[in-house]
């Protein structure tokens, strides 16, 4: 059996400072080595000064990741030289001697499966290396510290995972739950980075590195179980190692440096004393969090008997679920769900799309008030939206100004099918022997009147004038 | 103009017009320059320290608002920031390096309105006991320019005993204060974990070390840190003291009180006689003040100089580790060189006591040793915490000759690694427990300084100084002969 572990990191963007001073967490607007001073360069005589909302968003973390979160905890060094790490060593957790770090064993639900996390930490992040020419083997390798010290969380899996596919499904889920918490954007390039570790059945663990986005890792995995495999077949050991993910060539490379003997020294950090998380702080921090799309979802399920997929679509997307979460009331909220999913997926299925659209939270709602008041059909509605995205103007005129408004008058959709019957003599004939195919003529009275004639009383009338 | 002075006198003729800031500073400088060639205390003096006094008297006689300093000259130690002056460490590696900031000690007596001399010697990094472990060469005790003058801070020491300002402040490690305190015959104070602010300390390890006073009196230790203590925002590990008054009832007396005579100090195998016989006057004495004196024994003292070098060569290792020369450091044309050739090449640069501890401490700490070494190190620290705290639920005090030996001549322990490290015998366990403890000067023998020490519980500086206090009016010595 394929086992596939993880390990990802995710920068805590929506903080004020960096993790030990007060240098701008979000760096990415800054010229290289523009948001920098003595504490995150290390300069000699500097300290740590723990910036404590950091430790509240990464706590919040483990609790919405069901973690046990000790009383206190404590941060550590891991020691290497590695030039875009100022002190030469990193500040950031462990929990070899029992829980110091912010958060130990917890889960993920994905799909059926429970995914186990292994332990939060809450570490600095180091500077950013660049070398000219975006090769290893530049003369010149530059480096820019802007980056170093940024709050970063670090999650660590069991080895849970049984393919690429369910990676991406939970990257997915944590993703959305960390935007959603507000600690993060995700979406930002370089803010959440994962490697994974593979094993097949019989073989050993390889760990891969250096994997630039989600969609290379799952792209790393498979070629990594692939190469695994055949391994196995041709009799072959797989060696135990750290390979690196080559972006160029859509290959993992072994790495020949030593990196998997480093011996990192862990000790105390001396100069940031243990921090306390009381029970009230870990209250006050749940009671505080959104809510969770998972016990969204369960909301819309159990309240409103929404459809578990068509709930699950709508609470896992923040843009969805805000729609929805505005427009619904306790009559509507199943037809509000039904037409997000129906319609208004398939045309807002993209971030650009979601933020150029003009749909309101109030269109939703007036739209489906007009389909049930029968001053529309649903087919209308449909029409309806493609408009009111682009324009945003207000429900009824839109109706109006399209001429979109029901056709219920008994006569002239009477006129209509005698027309239809005249056209479609043969269908007329199908549909007296065989009333199941009745819908053919429905549908032509529908493109006749271009979706505005009431259904139920078309397909009554139709009915009527088939038995005379 | 006599430099032979205390702070406090000081203030008080600054106050009384027997003479101006500048004038006395102009005397400073001027001593300075007639005997620091000899002695080699200061390794860089502060140009603007004139200029500093002349602003100073400006206030006083304009009627301004003074800071309780008065302009009293003060020397820094080689290893505390200020800003836009070399804080070299007494390292090649630092030689060129200049602070973007200045510290939070050296900010308060700036406010204070202290004036700063110049930034003193030490043993490179605060890793030595005499001072010949500086790159730029050693200080000279001024009681006799061919011994030593203790160390790490022994350009402080020095600086402070021969006149050359009125204090000095030094850090201490393992007794960096209080082992040259003694040596040169000035108070030296290593406070409570956390009462004074490392922030713009150049560390060495972090976990244990403190910045210290070094005075002439005790009640200038009490007065200096006043001016210092206290909680600061820029360092997580300092502690609120509630803004004590140490200089307040300091005359009390120690009648009444219990002290501990710690055997395993008094009695050590390298205890000479001289020291040994301080050691008795000086039990004579507390118990003449009224105080009552028994032995008490905690057991783990003798191996608290192997876990003390266990446990700071483990931190020296990663706070040294920032020194690749990239940032800031020296000339190295980079070009040609793979990264760890030039972290090598550029890390060379340290001198051979940096280097030993450096390598200790990739050792001690490492996966396969650490059991043994660095781990079981903490270990006898935490069995000595709880040995002192158990010790302090009956006494008062504990003391302690500062040094089991006196000061000795340039040259005659320096390859002996191990007995150096034995120097700091009595004064690493103020340290690994974090509790403050006092060099007072107590006796001149043969022309040598012995300083005694005393401990006190954590936070207890008040009765500390009042003790030392009590001890230092119990003596009589000598001016030094320099």
């Amino acid at each position: 059996m394929t086992k596939i572990g993880l390990e990802i990191h995710c920068q805590l963007t929506k903080l004020e400072s960096k993790l030990f001073c007060s240098c701008k967490a979000n760096y990415r607007e800054f010229e290289p080595n523009h948001n920098i001073c003595p504490v995150c360069m290390g300069l000699p005589g500097s300290l740590p000064r723990l910036n404590q909302k950091a430790v509240e968003s990464a706590t919040s973390i483990a609790l919405a990741l069901t973690c046990d979160t000790p009383e206190k905890i404590a941060f550590f060094r891991k020691n290497y030289f590695y030039p875009d790490l100022p002190k030469n060593f990193q500040i950031t957790q462990l929990n070899v001697y029992g829980d110091m770090s912010v958060g130990g064993e917890g889960y993920v639900s994905v799909e059926d499966k429970k995914i186990k996390i292994r332990r939060i930490q809450l570490e600095e992040d180091p500077g950013r290396i660049i070398y000219e020419g975006a090769s290893e083997r530049t003369k010149i390798t530059l480096v820019d510290y802007n980056r170093a010290g940024t709050p970063l969380v670090e999650i660590v899996t069991d080895p849970d995972f049984e393919s690429p596919r369910q990676v991406r499904v939970f990257l997915n889920i944590l993703s959305d739950l960390l935007e959603n918490l507000g600690v993060a954007e995700p979406g930002l390039e370089g803010a959440m980075r994962a490697d994974g570790n593979v094993s097949i059945e019989g073989g050993n663990k390889v760990e891969i590195k250096n994997i630039g986005s989600f969609h290379d890792l799952e792209k790393a995995l498979h070629f990594e179980i692939t190469r695994q495999q055949s391994l196995f077949e041709r009799d072959i050991e797989i060696a135990q190692e750290t390979r690196h993910w080559d972006d160029r060539r859509k290959i993992t490379v072994s790495s020949r440096s030593k990196e998997e003997d480093q011996d990192y020294r862990y000790f105390l950090e001396n100069d940031i004393p243990w921090v306390k998380i009381d029970q009230s702080t870990r209250d006050r921090l749940k009671e505080n969090m959104p809510e969770s799309i998972s016990s969204k979802k369960e909301r819309y399920v159990e309240k409103f008997d929404i459809a578990p997929q068509v709930a699950d679509i709508i609470a896992s997307d923040k843009y969805y679920s805000k729609l929805f979460e505005n427009a619904y009331s306790d009559n509507n909220a199943k037809d509000i769900a039904n037409l997000i999913t129906t319609d208004v997926i398939g045309f807002i299925d993209t971030k650009e799309k979601q933020e150029n659209s003009k749909i309101t939270s109030k269109h939703l709602s007036d739209l489906i008030d007009a389909i049930n008041s029968k001053t529309i059909t649903r087919n209308s509605a449909k029409v309806a939206l493609q408009e009111i995205m682009k324009s945003g103007n207000d429900t009824k005129d839109v109706l109006k100004e399209m001429d979109l408004g029901q056709v219920s008058d008994s006569s002239k959709i009477d006129d209509i099918i005698s027309q239809i019957f005249e056209e479609e003599k043969q269908a007329v004939i199908d549909a007296k022997e065989r009333p199941e195919t009745v819908n053919f003529l429905v549908g032509k009275v529908m493109q006749k009147t271009k979706g505005k004639a009431d259904p139920v009383k078309t397909l009554e009338l139709i009915k009527s004038k088939l038995t005379q | 103009m006599n430099l032979n002075t205390s702070i406090l006198k000081y203030i008080e003729d600054v106050k009384s017009k027997t003479f101006t800031v500048e004038e006395f500073v102009v005397e400073t400088l001027q001593r300075i320059k007639d005997v620091d060639g000899a002695v080699h205390a200061y390794l860089s003096l502060n140009d603007s320290a004139l200029t500093d006094a002349k602003l100073i008297d400006k206030k006083i006689s304009s009627g301004e608002k003074v800071g309780q300093c008065y302009g009293f000259p003060i020397s820094i130690k080689d290893n505390i920031c200020i800003t836009g002056t070399k804080t070299t460490c007494a390292s090649k590696i630092l030689e060129n390096f200049i602070a973007p900031y200045t510290s939070t000690v050296v900010n308060r007596l700036q406010n204070e309105d202290a004036v700063i001399t110049g930034k003193t010697n030490l043993d490179e990094f605060a890793m030595g006991l005499t001072t010949e472990f500086s790159a730029f060469g050693p200080t000279k005790n001024p009681w006799n320019l061919d011994y030593v003058p203790g160390g790490s801070s022994g350009g402080s020491a020095a600086s402070v005993a021969a006149n050359e300002c009125l204090a000095s402040l030094g850090s201490d490690t393992g007794g960096s204060v209080r082992n040259p305190a003694s040596f040169c015959s000035v108070v030296g104070l290593k406070p409570t974990y956390g009462l004074i602010s490392r922030y713009g300390l150049i560390s060495y390890a972090n976990s244990i070390e403190q910045i210290g006073p070094m005075t002439k009196t005790v009640k200038d230790s009490a007065f200096l840190l006043n001016v210092i203590a206290g909680q600061d925002a820029n360092d997580d590990t300092t502690i609120n003291n509630n803004n004590v008054n140490y200089l307040e009832n300091i005359e009390d007396g120690i009648e009444g009180k219990k002290i501990g005579i710690i055997k395993e100090m008094t009695t050590s195998e390298g205890l000479s006689s001289e020291v040994s016989m301080a050691t008795k006057d000086a039990i004579r004495d507390f118990e003449s003040l009224g105080a009552s004196c028994e032995e008490v024994t905690l057991p783990t003292i003798p191996y608290t100089v192997a876990a003390y070098y266990t446990i700071t060569s483990t931190e020296a290792g990663s706070n040294l580790a920032r020194y690749d020369n990239i940032r800031y450091g020296y000339e190295l044309e980079s070009e040609g060189y793979e990264y760890n050739s030039y972290i090598s090449k550029s890390r060379a640069k340290f001198g051979p006591e940096v280097t030993r501890r450096i390598i200790l401490g990739g050792f001690v700490p490492s996966a396969g040793h650490a059991g043994k070494y660095f781990l079981k190190a903490l270990k006898v620290k935490s069995k000595l915490i709880s040995e002192i705290n158990q010790a302090f639920e009956k006494f008062d005090y504990l003391i302690a000759p500062t040094a089991p030996v006196q000061p000795f001549q340039f040259g005659e322990k320096i390859d002996d690694p191990v007995t150096l490290m034995l120097l700091d015998y009595n004064t690493v366990t103020a340290n690994l427990t974090g509790k403050p403890a006092i060099s007072v000067p107590y006796r001149v023998i043969n022309g040598l300084p012995i300083g005694m020490q005393i401990m006190a519980n954590s936070l207890k500086e008040k009765a500390l100084f009042q003790s030392a206090y009590a001890l230092e009016s119990k003596t009589n010595l000598p001016e030094v002969p320099l």
